[in-house]
């Protein structure tokens, strides 16, 4: 009885992390993401990353499961358990195991005996393939769905709910079901009559996951703009960004064709690059439509001369920065928040850029429609920061909720309501002129047939009545009001998060995706006794209580995926007062932060 | 509109005054003047309502024109060689409007050459004005990409390049109406631009329009008194509105060629070349490169192809403007929320 309960207490159940190494193109996606649902069908929760080469087919490429019964998303630095498919990456896969890891590997690889404090299962891929009658074009893709047999029987993984993720992948092509279903089965009963247990590992079903989805950012900002009423979208495929434009290409149509009349209310062009989606975009948003587009860092480059434009011209458009690693081309399949001073600053002379920087998938659908109210009332354009770990990484996040306000189109004025602000303002309107005492004037739309609504806008110097002007003063008084109306906006902006701890005299400062490791790191730090408050940005210009919290802290870690600590650069520049209280933890390798590593650096800094 | 009773209207009841735009601020001389002129004068016997009309341009001399010409239009001026994509973007906004760009051949033949191409290849129903000078104005004189090989200039000595032809590159980007004019020419240039109005897709003038004061050697191609001179007329040409039956009657059946615009008014093409046919692309193609060889200053309208769809025609959009659908036609219902979040494993 007493050994029973010590191996019982041995066991990791629900807290590990398992890296698929295989070889990219071979078809590896659908064999992990089923794993991944089969277990988040269990209530268990879980994130996967995948960790992937600029290439089509046949580079190494990596896909990390965690499994977390807490429930943290971030990602873990060191592996668990590696199914180690490919003979390419084998020593640096042994490598990244802990001790006592656990190996799958097929049995026809060779590799070096590099450790003995891991454990190895060898499956038999090639035997089991030949007792399937799957046709050879379909081996690779069935062979990836042996291991998810194998470690079904390892982990204790329902196998009933890998048959409804294969369901779910499949939508209706039960032949494709069956077939790697069948894959799947056969690896399951091999292991389960010839494998011994000889890990820790294990898996049981709790209820982790109640009110969850399991979706990706880029989805979720699709859904969202949709709902936020988007009327144009003009784009130019990039990775990261790309399944954004292609998830509204495909939803588009299903939601938002008018009943009444069969017609669409939204248009899509794909542009021939960015410099022409970002312009068609503004024209768009001058038209008076809910206009977006999304690109990634070398698009967000080339979109700056036009971004300037709408920022002085006070056209509204949206844009989603799906970041990836750069300068240049950097790394385009890995992940950064590498963008943040470049899109605050989005023009030669001054600008100040209004920025939402989702930190859930939530979120990316909560700004998904929120940007749109927000570019409109304050007639500027929008960025939105996400980034590859959220854009195309599967996650599991709380259900979308239904937007809470209504659409807010800003201070538009058609026909009837230009006659009555005449009538009201003594017979005087000027696209740029101020009426209300907010900076925000009031704007006719192309179409509008009142002899008093067109006006001439352009990138030039104007006047309140958008006439051509180099007149200093006017140009003093004009970019004063926008400055002031940027100014108004930093309190509309999403307001910061924040986790107050007791006792807590060190805060955290974060934005974005980072949020998933720095809950995790507030825990650990907690668990060692040293309680710390965290603050997650959401906006750009900064809200004013982020200020406070950072006077209200001996000292603040400003954590971000960045080399310079751009986050903690801005708020420098904003509250120089406070700024001594500062400490920059960044850094950037083109994968998420993990929590531990968090945890060194601010462990590392206190004992300084 | 108000109009004073002595003065003459056209069929929406407007004056040429209610046509015109702000005084130009261009050198004395500049054939941009002269195409806003006529711009100005096209609209008005076209019966547009400044309204409905929105205009556009780039950077550069010719693109600070749209100020000249109908003051109570919408008119965004956007940035250099990229007014296409903006003027996409803002159609897609109101497909009922008219609108009219102009660029020049700084604008549309080097920085915004991809954008040019590419919206000729989308067919967006825009009447697009190159006022072509083959120079540089606004920053003094530089060479364009369609100043001619050999000209001289003060800092930058003889061009070795040869010129890119706007109205070839045009066609072979699938325009459905080309035409070239001489900013010299008012007549043509006014028809050229009404006949432009009444095609329903991409209508592409290049117009050479001189440049006075950094570009009008007598030997050039973009010169007044090379124009004068060179000028190579295909066919004389007349737009005669559908309602407007009378006007018919003044041609000569036996000498001119009809086009049916698609808002039912006719090109009338008096020919004086012998069998020049500006449905054919090839032979277009051909006169142009012949023009080239021989140094001629071709103008007229060199192609045409009236029953191309429009890029609208590829949309499945209303006809009734985007930006005016009620805010309840673009947010779905809190079921189809519920619907997609029981639809996500």
């Amino acid at each position: 009885m007493e050994s029973e309960l010590i191996e019982k207490q041995a066991m990791i159940e629900n807290d590990f992390c398992i890296t698929f190494s295989t070889i990219n193109g071979s078809g590896s996606a659908t064999a992990n993401i089923t794993l991944m649902r089969a277990l988040f069908r269990m209530g268990i929760p879980v994130s996967g990353k995948n960790i992937f080469p600029s290439n089509i087919q046949g580079q190494p490429t990596w896909f990390t499961l965690r499994v977390s019964k807490k429930g943290y998303l971030g990602r873990v630095k060191d592996d668990d358990i590696v199914v180690a498919m490919n003979p390419a990456s084998l020593e640096k896969d042994i490598a990244a195991l802990v001790p006592n890891g656990v190996m799958l590997v097929p049995d026809d690889l060779t590799f070096p005996e590099l450790r003995d404090d891991i454990i190895v299962y060898k499956m038999p891929v090639r035997k089991l393939l030949k007792e399937t009658n799957v046709s050879p074009a379909f081996r690779d893709y069935i062979a990836n769905m042996m291991y998810v047999g194998v470690l079904a029987s390892l982990l204790k993984i329902d196998i009933t709910l890998i048959h409804a993720a294969l369901e779910y992948h499949f939508k209706g092509s039960q032949k494709a079901v069956e077939s790697n279903f069948e894959a799947v089965k056969l690896a399951f009963d091999w292991a389960e009559a010839n494998l011994e247990k000889r890990d820790r590992y294990i898996t049981a079903p709790m209820n982790g996951t109640e009110g969850y989805i399991m979706t990706d950012g880029n989805t979720a900002a699709a859904l969202g703009s949709i709902f936020g009423g988007v009327q144009f979208l003009s784009w130019y495929p990039i990775t990261p960004a790309t399944s954004l434009a292609e998830t509204l290409h495909d939803s588009l149509p299903k939601y938002r064709q008018d009943p009444e009349t069969g017609k669409d209310t939204f248009a899509i062009v794909q542009a021939e690059d960015e410099l022409a989606a970002i312009g068609m975009a503004i024209g768009a948003g001058w038209g008076g439509l809910r206009a977006m587009t999304s690109t990634s860092g070398p698009g967000l480059s080339l979109m700056t001369e036009y971004v300037g434009l709408a920022y002085y011209a006070e056209v509204p458009v949206v844009i989603w920065d799906v970041q990836r690693v750069g300068p240049s081309t950097g790394m385009p399949t890995r992940t950064s928040q590498g963008d943040l001073t470049m899109v605050n600053f989005m023009s030669h002379g001054d600008s100040q850029m209004l920025i939402l920087i989702p930190g859930t998938i939530q979120e990316c659908f909560e700004f998904g429609w929120r940007s749109f109210d927000i570019a409109e009332r304050f007639q500027t354009p929008v960025i939105v920061l996400s980034d590859l770990d959220f854009g195309m990484n599967q996650w599991m996040t709380a259900k979308f909720e239904y937007p809470d306000a209504p659409m807010d189109r800003g201070k538009v004025l058609w026909e009837k309501d230009l006659d009555q602000l005449l009538e009201k303002n003594g017979g005087v309107w000027g696209r740029y002129l101020d009426i209300d005492g907010d900076g925000i004037p009031y704007r006719t739309l192309p179409g509008n047939q009142h002899p008093r609504s067109g006006h001439f806008v352009r990138g030039t110097s104007h006047d309140e009545f958008a006439g051509y002007t180099e007149d200093g003063d006017t140009w003093v008084a004009n970019f004063g009001r926008i400055k002031k109306k940027i100014e108004l906006a930093r309190e509309s902006l999403p307001e910061p998060v924040v986790q107050l701890r007791e006792g807590a005299e060190v805060g955290i400062i974060a934005s974005g995706s980072v949020d998933s490791a720095v809950v995790e790191a507030c825990d650990l730090l907690s668990e060692e006794g040293n309680n710390v408050d965290y603050l997650r940005i959401r906006g750009i210009p900064f809200n004013k209580a982020i200020k406070q919290f950072i006077l209200d802290h001996r000292v603040t870690y400003v954590v971000e995926l960045n080399r310079d600590g751009q986050l903690s650069q801005l708020l420098t520049m904003d509250f120089p007062d406070v700024a001594y209280k500062l400490r920059k933890v960044a850094h950037m390798d083109g994968l998420p932060l993990p929590a531990k590593w968090i945890t060194e650096q601010i462990r590392k800094s206190e004992e300084n | 509109m108000v109009t004073t009773s002595n003065q003459a209207t056209n069929l929406v009841g407007l004056s040429r005054a209610d046509y015109r735009g702000a005084a130009s601020t261009l050198c004395q001389g500049c054939g941009h003047n002269s195409i806003a002129a006529q711009i100005v004068a096209a609209c008005y016997e076209m019966n547009l309502v400044p309204e409905k009309v929105v205009k556009f341009s780039g950077i550069g001399c010719s693109s600070k024109s749209p100020t000249y010409f109908l003051g109570r239009s919408f008119a965004f001026n956007g940035l250099h060689g990229r007014m296409p994509s903006l003027a996409l973007g803002a159609l897609f906004a109101d497909r009922t409007l008219e609108a009219i760009a102009v660029s020049g051949d700084g604008d549309t033949a080097s920085i915004g050459f991809g954008q040019f191409k590419h919206l000729v290849r989308r067919n967006l129903p825009l009447v697009y004005i190159i006022e072509n000078n083959g120079v540089y104005g606004l920053t003094k004189g530089q060479f364009s990409a369609t100043a001619e090989k050999g000209l001289e200039l003060k800092h930058q000595g003889t061009n070795p390049f040869l010129p890119v032809d706007l109205a070839m590159e045009a066609l072979i980007s699938n325009a459905t109406f080309v035409a070239r004019s001489f900013a010299g020419d008012p007549k043509q240039v006014k028809e050229l631009i009404k006949a432009a109005i009444a095609h329903q897709g991409i209508a592409v003038l290049d117009i050479i329009s001189p440049c006075v004061t950094f570009h009008n050697h007598e030997n050039s191609f973009h010169s007044y008194s090379f124009g004068k001179t060179h000028e190579e007329p295909l066919h004389e040409i007349s737009l005669v509105l559908a309602r407007d039956e009378i006007t018919v009657e003044d041609f000569e059946r036996g000498t001119t060629r009809e086009v049916t615009m698609f808002d039912g008014s006719t090109v009338v093409l008096k020919k004086l070349e012998s069998e020049y046919d500006p449905t054919d692309k090839m032979q277009a193609l051909n006169k142009l490169q012949e023009a080239a060889d021989n140094n001629w200053l071709l103008t007229g309208l060199l192609y045409v192809d009236p029953n191309v769809p429009i890029l609208f025609d590829k949309y499945n959009i209303p006809e009734t403007p985007l930006n005016r659908l009620a805010n309840e036609k673009l947010r779905p219902s809190s079921e189809v929320l519920d619907a997609i979040n029981n639809s996500m494993f």
